[in-house]
């Protein structure tokens, strides 16, 4: 839910990854920002956040007011970012002014005001013309006086003259109770928002709340954020902006009928997961993907949550896959955390660490399912959503593993809630499953989804073989899908029967090659007697001319004679 | 006059920190000079005005929050004291200032004023 934003509203980036994003801009200029959170909530951080990057990047001169935390405390928060605070203050573009409050120091002997305080905090402001201001942990001044009317006035004028002067202000309280009792509320209600702590499995995670935003629109959802040497950095489960470059070439998934189902394969930086019950085969897919990687020379990171690096280099081998070469050559890195050694935020972390250090092209998460330990499903989602939104802005394709529960459950009604919930963030969902039948185990792999990819909806057959994965096609039989045994018997069957139909063949043929020259052979015959009823034909007709000739030379010597005695007589 | 109470050779230096000349500044000025006055005797006591606006960065190393605060500064340790000045016994104990003098003669007179409200 959000509301329209007001024309012309102001805002001064707090320059914290996530924060800007939330609050779309950050705080509101020249207004006070009021900030609630118990102790340890992370503050005073965020406080020196604000103020170290206003002058670092924004150009914006600071001043930490600080009631509560010594100098030397101050001064620890700007360390633990790495800031240098010396030269910050050095160079004027931060003052850190500390306030000692000891309560009942100070003997009241007659009525007072804080124009003291006001005075000094003003020449401070002033000396080095601030533009953003932190006051920390101020209820505390109430704790430092008896009058709490002359606390009140004071922080009333105080925050009016900010206002006055444009100052974006930051206000650091406990708990609102104090400040809104003492009629404080009205000057501290443009902006206000809330930080917490749970603690799950002796795990600690922050949480940020913009409760209220005067005339903006801002997100009302609770956002985990992280503390750490870098800064804070919040964590929003949906990005507003989501301006990560989309890749139209296709990475190969080192499985060529794999590749074929995915009408070429995965595209590059689009995010991927490889869901499936135990054992069947995602980190062998994974590892697919990862050589597939290597062999185009391209750096992959492979983040282990539940193996060590030397049980995955021995599995991997004995299915034909030698790791070593792109470890040796620098292609391959190996990242080992125990998902229960660390809370979510710190494996985000590790792994931001990770990232920034090996600059992969395709990093994967075997299995991200073993960190719902560490978070609740919810924060595992939106750390999936935030790991999600690093890794692609870096053109980072990423796939993770998830474990499915659900032992011996057909495939596609027990998809646990940890899969919906995680793969509705990704681009391509690969399942994995196997499947019983007449006594034995066959993997299944589908493409569930693969956006803007024109896959194929065929599930088909997964063999892990001493030479990797392979992935062929079932055979729909007469019983419905048939797989392993199944299938090979169907295909024996039909392999028998195309045989016999071969061998029919092959009699047929040779009947009819034999018929062949058969009649090949009464052809030549019947040419013979032909050729010898001509041969007697031209013989017969030679010998009836030589007898008419023979005759007609008679008659002519009869003639000859003249009367011819035979005549005569 | 013999000193109100046993041997005090340092004199008293007392400073008084308000901002800008207000009523409550100047009932503060009256008060500790009447206190001092009665608790101290003329000539043993020195009172410092520093107006904070007219002297910035006065407040380092002070802390100076309220107004209008007194610090003793001699003699030592300091000791210091806020408000105007209008609950003596309070500004008594605050900077330690010695009993009453018996041989002062107006010290109980010099009423102290209270800064008008409202």
């Amino acid at each position: 839910m959000e509301q329209t934003e007001l024309p012309g509203l102001s805002k001064a980036p707090l320059g914290v990854e996530g924060f800007d994003t939330i609050t779309r801009g950050g705080l509101p200029r020249g207004r006070i920002t009021l900030l609630v959170g118990p102790s340890g909530s992370g503050k005073t951080i965020l406080g020196v956040e604000f103020l170290a990057r206003g002058a670092l990047q924004f150009g914006e001169p600071g001043v930490l007011v600080g009631f509560e935390e010594s100098e030397q405390e101050l001064a620890e928060n700007f360390a633990s970012l790495g800031l240098d605070l010396p030269g910050l203050i050095k160079g004027k573009q931060l003052l850190v002014d500390h306030i000692a409050l000891t309560p009942g120091l100070e003997r009241e002997a007659g009525s007072y005001d804080l124009e003291g305080l006001l005075v000094r905090l003003e020449q401070a402001i002033d000396s080095i013309g601030a533009r953003r201001v932190v006051l920390d942990a101020v209820p505390t001044l109430f704790q430092g006086f008896g009058d709490s009317t002359a606390v009140r006035v004071a922080l009333a004028r105080l925050f009016d003259w900010l206002k006055g002067r444009g100052i974006t202000t930051l206000v650091s309280a406990e708990s609102e109770s104090e400040l809104m009792r003492q009629g404080l509320g009205r000057s501290l209600s443009d902006c206000v928002i809330h930080l917490s702590t749970r603690v799950r499995d002796r795990q600690t995670t922050r949480y940020l709340r913009v409760i209220k935003y005067r005339g903006a629109g801002h997100h009302l959802d609770e956002f985990p954020f992280l503390i750490t040497d870098g800064g804070v950095s919040v964590l929003p489960v949906t990005s507003v902006v989501q301006s990560y470059g989309a890749s139209s070439e296709r990475i190969s998934t080192g499985v060529p009928e794999l590749d074929a189902m995915l009408d070429g394969g995965f595209y590059r930086g689009s995010s991927i997961l490889v869901s499936g019950e135990a054992g069947t085969g995602k980190s062998s897919l994974a590892v697919h993907v990862a050589a597939a990687a290597c062999a185009r020379g391209e750096r992959c990171l492979y983040y282990l949550f539940e193996e060590s690096q030397e049980e995955v280099l021995r599995n991997m081998r004995s299915i034909g896959f030698e790791l070593t070469e792109w470890l040796e050559r620098g292609l391959l890195r190996f990242a080992v955390s125990r998902a229960s050694a660390f809370g979510l935020e710190m494996h985000l972390v590790r792994i931001e660490d990770a990232v920034r250090e090996f600059e992969p092209q395709v990093a994967l998460f075997d299995p991200i399912s073993n960190l719902v330990g560490a978070g609740s499903l919810s924060e595992v989602k939106s750390m999936t959503s935030r790991l999600l939104d690093h890794l692609k802005s870096r053109g980072i394709t990423p796939l993770f593993t998830l474990l499915r529960e659900g032992e011996g459950a057909h495939s596609g009604t027990e998809v646990s809630r940890a899969e919906v919930g995680v793969s509705s963030l990704m681009d391509c969902w690969i399942t994995l499953s196997n499947r019983e039948s007449d006594g034995e185990q066959t993997r299944l792999i589908s493409v569930r989804k693969a956006r803007g990819i024109n896959h194929s909806n065929q599930v088909r057959e997964f063999l892990i073989t001493d030479r990797g994965v392979d992935v062929v096609d079932v055979i729909v039989g007469p019983t419905g899908v048939l797989t392993g045994s199944a299938r090979a018997a169907f295909q024996a069957r039909q392999g028998a029967e195309a045989a016999r139909r071969q061998r029919l063949n092959d009699a047929r043929r040779r009947e009819l090659e034999l018929e062949r020259t058969r009649l090949r052979a009464q052809i030549d015959s019947l040419e013979a007697e032909l050729r010898n009823a001509e041969q007697d034909l031209e013989e017969d007709r030679t010998g009836t001319m030589a007898e008419d000739e023979a005759r007609l030379a008679e008659a002519e010597a009869a003639a000859r004679r003249g009367s011819s005695p035979s005549e005569a007589e | 006059m013999a000193p109100p109470d046993g041997p005090c050779p340092e004199p008293w230096l007392i400073e008084l920190f308000v901002v800008g000349d207000t009523p409550r500044s100047r009932a503060a000025l009256r008060n500790l000079q009447a206190v001092c006055a009665a608790r101290l005797g003329d000539g043993r006591y020195t009172i410092e005005v520093t107006d904070l606006r007219e002297h910035p960065g006065a407040w380092r190393g002070n802390q100076i929050l309220a107004s209008p605060t007194a610090i003793r500064r001699t003699p030592l340790p300091e000791r210091r004291v806020i408000g105007d000045l209008s609950r003596t016994e309070q500004v008594v104990a605050g900077l330690e200032l010695p009993g009453p003098s018996p041989g002062v003669p107006g010290s109980p007179a010099a009423e102290p004023v209270e800064e008008p409200r409202g």
